[in-house]
């Protein structure tokens, strides 16, 4: 099966880099995009969202993505983004928390922080597995 | 009295040793996380050459923007000075370095009929500039030895609005750029606006990835795109040069404490050898007393032997205090 590099880098490190057949994120305004190897160049600024991986060996990596771009050129998709977790390091319960607090917030004052605080934790909960 | 001279030179030789284990502590600190820093240094270049060949993409496949912090303004009234310096002082001239050359930019821009003001990046530059009576605009501090990203990206936010509100009509950068664990050297980079330089320029590695302007799609349009990638370019520039200030502070830091210890302990040498003289000169003079003493009581009585020196010298050595007879 053909596959291509995938780089998941962030301002700190690189948080991943290795071989995958498919990558599904999400671009601002345009919804999910699934890349499979020899898309054609594309680059593309991301919402909030959960992005999966799936590896040459079969896995699957979730990340929680929480903006950035993707960068499709050659044979290689590069995310660059603020901030990105691996699911493994990803706190659920605190995530779950964090998006009560943040729904509690929302009914209040439905604020952008709010928002943005409400889709981060929900990007980190599904990264995680499920709702 | 040389007994007492001896007891102050103890002293000093005692407060010079504890002084020598703390600059030796913090030497081997210093060096320790000079690799840490200086990885991160390395970890930070992927993310921010990335980001450099993206905008040269977007630039090159005609993406434009309207963006403030791309257009140059005409008549360059205020320019900011961010200036990076440590929270801590013993690295030697490490903050002497940016502090002076920012000075310096000052006076050169004041003289040209400019306006100025710092931001203070570090509590020596805000102590420094503070106490000189410059204008400080803002300050940041707390993180010199280890800053993040989110440290970067409050700088960053802070300097993109004073920039786009108008109170600023130019940034420039000046920090320490660390070269190698033997040399680091002050530099000044300009960083807003970007202009064609700017996005050449910048850290230690300047990126290779030159690739031919491909056809891209993008993803909602490329002037969004390159509306919201400029203010991360700008984040990422600001970063780098907080980890290359770091990875500075702490060579400086280490070669700083290495000459502190090595000063050490040659005053440590000295003392003990002027120590030794003196309580060797307190002996000879006691030794000189008792001779002395011994001759004058054979002179005054023939009666009395005198003391058998020649014999036995161990006498001298085992009271020196009491006098024989």
């Amino acid at each position: 099966m053909a596959t291509m590099q995938v780089e998941l880098v962030s301002p700190e490190k690189v948080v991943f880099s290795g071989e995958a057949t498919q990558v599904i994120t999400r671009t601002l305004g345009g919804g999910e995009i699934a890349f499979l190897p020899g898309h054609a160049p594309f680059l593309g600024a991301l919402d909030t969202c959960h992005t999966r991986v799936s590896l040459a060996d079969g896995r699957q990596l979730d990340v929680a993505v929480h903006g950035g771009f993707v960068q499709v050129n050659g044979n290689t998709v590069s995310i660059l983004s603020d901030m990105a977790e691996l699911a493994d390091d990803i706190d659920r319960g605190r995530a779950m928390a964090a998006r009560d607090r943040a729904q509690q917030l929302m009914v209040q004052e439905a604020s952008g922080e709010a928002k943005a605080a409400l889709s981060r934790a929900q990007a980190r909960i599904t990264a995680t597995g499920g709702l | 009295m040389a007994g007492g001279q001896e007891r102050i030179l103890r002293g000093r030789i005692r407060s010079v040793q504890a002084t020598k284990k703390i600059t030796r502590a913090m030497e081997l600190i210093a060096a320790s996380r000079i690799v840490k820093a200086q990885q991160r240094v390395a970890a930070a270049v992927p993310y921010s050459d990335q980001i450099t060949a993206v905008v040269k993409d977007l630039a090159a496949a005609g993406g434009t923007s309207d963006s403030p912090l791309l257009a140059g303004r005409d008549a360059v009234r205020t320019i900011a000075y961010i200036a990076i310096t440590a929270d801590r002082g013993l690295c030697g001239g490490y903050n002497a370095g940016v502090q002076r050359a920012t000075e310096g930019e000052i006076k050169a821009g004041v003289a040209g009929g400019g306006d100025y003001g710092v931001v203070a990046v570090g509590r020596k530059a805000e102590g420094y500039f503070r106490f000189r009576g410059y204008k400080v605009m803002s300050t940041f501090a707390g993180f010199s030895d280890n800053p993040t990203y989110e440290d970067a990206k409050r700088i960053a936010t802070w300097v993109m609005d004073a920039y786009v509100s108008g109170e600023v009509d130019r940034v420039e950068l000046i920090y320490t750029r660390f070269i190698s664990a033997g040399s680091q050297e002050v530099v000044q980079r300009p960083l807003i606006p970007l202009g064609r330089d700017t996005i050449e320029g910048g850290h230690a590695h300047t990126d290779a990835l030159d690739g031919a302007p491909a056809d891209y799609e993008y993803e909602p349009d490329p002037s969004t795109i390159l509306d919201s990638l400029l203010p991360r370019y700008i984040e990422a520039r600001i970063y780098a040069a907080l980890l290359n200030a770091a990875a500075s502070e702490h060579a400086f830091r280490q070669r700083a404490m290495k000459s502190a210890t090595d000063n050490a302990e040659e005053l440590i040498k000295n003392l003990s050898r002027i120590m030794n003289r003196a309580r060797q000169d307190s002996i000879t003079t006691e030794i000189m007393e008792i001779v002395g003493g011994a001759e004058a009581l054979a002179g005054d009585s023939k009666k009395v032997r005198p003391v058998v020196l020649d014999d036995d010298p161990s006498t001298l050595l085992v009271a020196p205090g009491s006098r024989a007879n």
